[in-house]
């Protein structure tokens, strides 16, 4: 391993010293000082590469901030490195140049810490503020919030002139304004206030509760007790929106974890104890096509919901057929039997996955959140669950309320022998509905990956949930089901924050016993015939 | 008493090997009983542990064993159920006639074993950061004491990032419990207000983290620098950073630092919504000494695979094992009660580069690091403590522990000795 070392060392030397310009030279050498183990030290370099103005400082700070800079221990010559397999490709962090290989234990990455970070950020934020792409433009303004000082007010003043973005140039005034919070005139100040009455950044309210505090002008100091009284009751109010948007989600997730079981418990009356563990299979199949296409993440969640329900389904088909209608009518040992085999599907995935957790990767566009504004702003995975949610649902109801499936699987629920005297395959009903249903969880587990761990335990997290609420929902009933999921996420999510999440989820159980004893049906019973044969 | 029983165990369990036709090999090899679940939910962590150890005993049967005999592994499986870790510690003791155990991860598993270890005189090493308050004749704690994790943390954060307003975060069972009453106690002895701490315990396995985060956020956003201090158990994890990371809250804004998060956890997910957020441990894979990089080579061989990484609870049981075989090379036999007496100031190489020991409290020194998440699930350690801290079994900042000492050699051999009464309360504690 060591014999190589040398060659690619003398090979930078040789070649390429003499090549970098003068400014490129200089520029290296700051660079280099990047190899100091001391943070502080770091912290001093970074600054020095941010004032250097060079062309090179943008990429050189998002290379650091991604963790691709390097250093040579024997020369201490600071590069740019790509990992590939366990070697080390080295280029120029001046002029590009690609310097040689290097193994891992003769380069050392530039490490930094949270301090280093936020300059970084400020720094490239403050080159970003020229950006092209008004959105990158709009970020930068919002990052340098808490930042401000007269060199960056200075830069964005005049930028401000020339921005043509209504929404940059507003972000820009925000900016302004709370920097003259701090201003010396007091008049200055309340004029700051004025403007930032309305601002729900949570760096306003910081900054107004510190001049309502310690401001020595009193007129400065009511004037931002008013405006903090204005933007707080604007705050509970999003915040009441945030709460339901949250429970809503919350709901969204049961009601995905629970539909599938809505099927074969619901309509079937299968007390399936594998259910969870057909939505953990499905989060699996998402994993292994992300493996398969590791270049196409964001394609590759889209191609996992189809594998998912196929996977998922056909297992639940070999296990309605294996195990489930040799015991038909004898719930008990249903029971026993579906939770042995979730036993048994845990430890087949443990031993073909090991028992450690399996790492599915988020697409891009399923990252962040969508800001509405300071205070609210909603995640865009848990917009995206609550529409598919909403899909998902309307298929399957589409799929027994049109189709002829769905026709011959609500005749064998309400009554199988009458349905076999009218020429119904009840048999091969039987598995196709426990197919869909199985499969329906499978398709749960590709939405799951996105929000959980993706491991052996997955689907025993939500199979005491999913059953909470069907039952609520009220057996055999789609629609209850998905008023039930709602529901009971909204409730919790309200509570959430007075009780604790122990608590509330204690007091949902409480109060589901308390309702299944009112209405043993749950909220939407059975009607007519088929209610009482169940 | 306790002794005849296991020397009668042992008589036993020889006659029995005998019976079986295998007295040559039983005689000559010592046994060693490993008590990792390797099924249920604790399977995640625990089966490296079995890993490691495999590793570490195969390494010293190929340096010639110790006095003389080649060791022998005995796996059993507990499967992650707490009663069963007693039944099969029993097993082990009793029936395989082992001389020492290596196993356990969750305080309640060890709570669980502790009485037959304690019975039947044996000698058990135990990997894992716990929340202290335990002093055991017969366990030997290789793993962090909040003295050791949770206290220089919290220094960390005050003295380095100047944080002022803390969310104390974790999952509703002991280890986060006492840690956090512990750290509280802490951080009102260092001025902070009542205020200014914020306390949130969420159950098992929690996944929906929306309001907590924005609890969080709207706390940290007080103006006053904020972090969370995090005791939230593996599985959680994930959850709980994906919403900080798609809520927007950065490690600069709020760092997390954290008590259960490792390499190995790090391995199962994304990486991108954690990077800056912070852990602190002992050891880290990334620590650039050559001791290290000789383990994580011979790990990654016996694991067959080149992408497996070594975490903390892997080097404590390093550190255990090379104890436990010095004490018995001192000791010159593996009996309990000498390995018991030897062991104390034993003192063997750790991985990041220095020599812990082991105190007369059955607990050792070690560094303590704290490191920044990288996107590659690595740390990049960004403070460690100057020399090495020695593991404190009583807190000091919980009421009914000050007074309390453990010291397991000869005069005092207690512990729970209480300075103020002097008394010792005994091992039923």
């Amino acid at each position: 391993m060591y014999k190589y070392s040398l060659y690619p060392l003398l090979l930078i030397i040789g070649l390429f010293t003499p090549l970098q310009s003068f400014s490129g030279v200089d520029f290296q050498t700051t660079l280099n000082q990047l190899s100091e183990k001391s943070f502080s030290k770091k912290i001093k370099t970074v600054e020095a590469i941010i004032s250097s103005k060079n062309p090179r400082t943008k990429f050189v700070l998002e290379s650091l901030s991604k963790g691709r800079v390097y250093y040579i221990k024997n020369t201490k010559k600071v590069v740019l490195g790509l990992k590939s397999d366990e070697k080390y490709i080295t280029k120029d962090l001046v002029n590009d140049e690609t310097l040689g290989i290097f193994t891992k234990r003769e380069i050392k990455k530039v490490g930094i810490n949270n301090k280093i970070r936020q300059k970084i950020k400020i720094g490239l934020a403050t080159i970003n503020l020229m950006d092209a792409n008004k959105l990158i433009r709009l970020q930068a303004v919002k990052a340098i919030y808490k930042d401000l000082n007269q060199e960056v007010v200075a830069t964005i003043k005049p930028l401000m002139e020339g921005e043509s973005d209504v929404d940059v140039k507003e972000a820009m005034l925000v900016a302004i304004n709370i920097f003259n919070l701090n201003s010396k005139n007091s008049e200055e100040r309340i004029n700051a206030i004025q403007n930032l009455k309305g601002s729900l950044e949570p760096i306003v309210k910081v900054r107004l509760k510190r001049l309502k505090r310690n401001d020595n002008n009193e007129q400065v100091r009511l004037v931002a007790e008013s405006a903090l009284k204005n933007i707080e009751s604007r705050i509970s109010r999003f915040k009441i929106i945030e709460t339901l948007f949250f429970g809503i989600s919350f709901g969204s997730v049961l009601i995905l974890a629970a539909i599938g079981l809505a099927i074969t418990f619901g309509v079937m009356g299968v007390i399936n104890m594998a259910h969870g563990e057909l939505i953990m299979l499905g989060a699996y199949t998402t994993y292994v096509v992300q493996l398969l296409m590791p270049n196409y993440i964001g394609l590759s969640i889209l191609v996992a919901i189809p594998a998912a329900f196929i996977v998922s389904g056909l297992v639940g088909i070999l296990i309605e057929r294996g195990i489930i209608r040799h015991l038909h009518g004898r719930p008990l040992e249903t029971l026993l039997a579906t939770f042995g085999v979730s036993l048994v599907l845990q430890q087949v995935v443990r031993t073909i996955f090991s028992p450690l957790n399996r790492s599915v990767e988020t697409p891009e566009w399923m990252s962040g959140a969508l800001e509405i504004n300071g205070i609210l702003s909603l995640t865009w995975n848990r917009l995206y669950i609550i529409v598919f949610c909403l899909i998902v649902f309307a298929a399957l109801v589409m799929v027994l309320k049109k189709t002829s499936l769905g026709l011959q699987v609500r005749a064998v629920s309400q009554d199988r022998n009458m349905a076999r005297a009218m020429g119904v395959r009840s048999n091969w009903v039987d598995a196709m509905t426990f197919g869909l249903g199985s499969g329906v969880a499978g398709i749960a587990g590709v939405a799951l990956s996105q929000l959980t761990n993706v491991g052996p335990n997955l689907g025993q997290a939500y199979i005491i949930d999913s059953f909470m609420v069907v039952v609520f929902g009220g057996v055999g009933n789609l629609w209850g089901t998905l008023i039930g999921g709602f529901g009971l996420g909204i409730i919790n999510k309200f509570m959430e924050p007075w009780v604790g999440a122990v608590l509330a989820k204690v007091l949902i159980l409480i109060f589901i016993i308390l309702f299944i004893q009112k209405r043993p049906s749950g909220l939407f019973p059975r009607k007519g015939r088929s209610a009482e044969t169940n | 008493m306790k002794l005849h029983k296991s020397i009668s165990s042992i008589a036993l369990a020889a006659s029995l090997a005998a019976s079986m036709n295998t007295s040559a090999i039983a005689a000559e090899t010592i046994k060693v009983g490993i008590l990792h679940s390797l099924s249920g939910t604790m399977a995640i962590s625990e089966t490296t542990l079995k890993d490691t150890m495999l590793m570490l005993i195969e390494d010293q049967n190929k340096k010639g064993g110790v006095l003389g005999k080649q060791l022998e592994a005995v796996v059993v499986d507990p499967a992650s159920n707490w009663p069963l870790f007693a039944e099969k510690a029993r097993g082990l003791i009793e029936n395989d006639g082992v001389d020492a155990i290596f196993g356990s991860w969750t305080s309640v598993s060890r709570k669980s074993v502790l009485p037959v270890i304690e019975e039947l005189n044996s000698v058990f090493f135990y990997p894992v950061q716990y929340e202290g308050e335990e002093s055991s004749k017969n366990v030997f704690y290789t793993g962090a004491a909040p003295n050791q994790q949770a206290i220089p943390a919290v220094d960390y954060l005050m003295n380095d990032l100047g944080i002022e307003r803390w969310v104390l975060a974790g999952t509703d069972y002991v280890y986060p419990r006492t840690t956090n009453k512990i750290l509280k106690a802490y951080l009102k002895s260092k001025g902070v207000a009542d205020s200014d701490i914020m306390v949130n315990y969420t159950p098992f396995g929690h996944s929906d983290w929306q309001t907590i985060v924005s609890d969080v956020k709207s706390f940290g956003s007080a103006g006053m620098k904020t972090a969370v201090v995090s005791t939230i158990n593996g599985d959680a994890n994930v959850p709980f950073y994906k919403e900080l990371g798609n809520q927007g809250v950065s490690s600069s804004d709020i760092p997390v630092i954290a008590f259960s998060v490792g390499e190995e956890e790090l391995s199962g997910l994304d990486t991108k919504p954690l990077v800056g957020h912070l852990a602190a441990w002992n050891y880290f894979m990334s620590v650039d000494e050559d001791v290290n990089h000789e383990f994580i080579a011979k790990w990654k061989s016996f694991i067959k695979d080149d992408n497996r990484v070594t975490n903390d609870p892997m080097e404590a049981h390093y550190i255990g094992f090379n104890m436990w075989i010095k004490a018995v090379e001192k000791a010159g036999t593996t009996e309990a009660n000498a390995v018991q007496d030897a062991i104390i100031g034993v003192t063997t190489p750790n991985l990041s580069g220095g020599v812990s020991a082991m105190m007369p409290n059955h607990h050792i020194t070690k560094p303590v690091l704290i490191g920044e998440i990288q996107s590659d699930g690595q740390f990049e350690t960004v403070w460690s403590t100057s020399g090495l801290v020695a593991g404190d079994a009583w807190s000091d900042f919980l009421p009914g522990s000050k007074d309390l000492v453990a010291d397991w050699r000869a005069p005092l051999s207690c512990g729970n000795y209480n300075v103020k009464t002097a008394k010792c309360s005994g091992q039923n504690f």
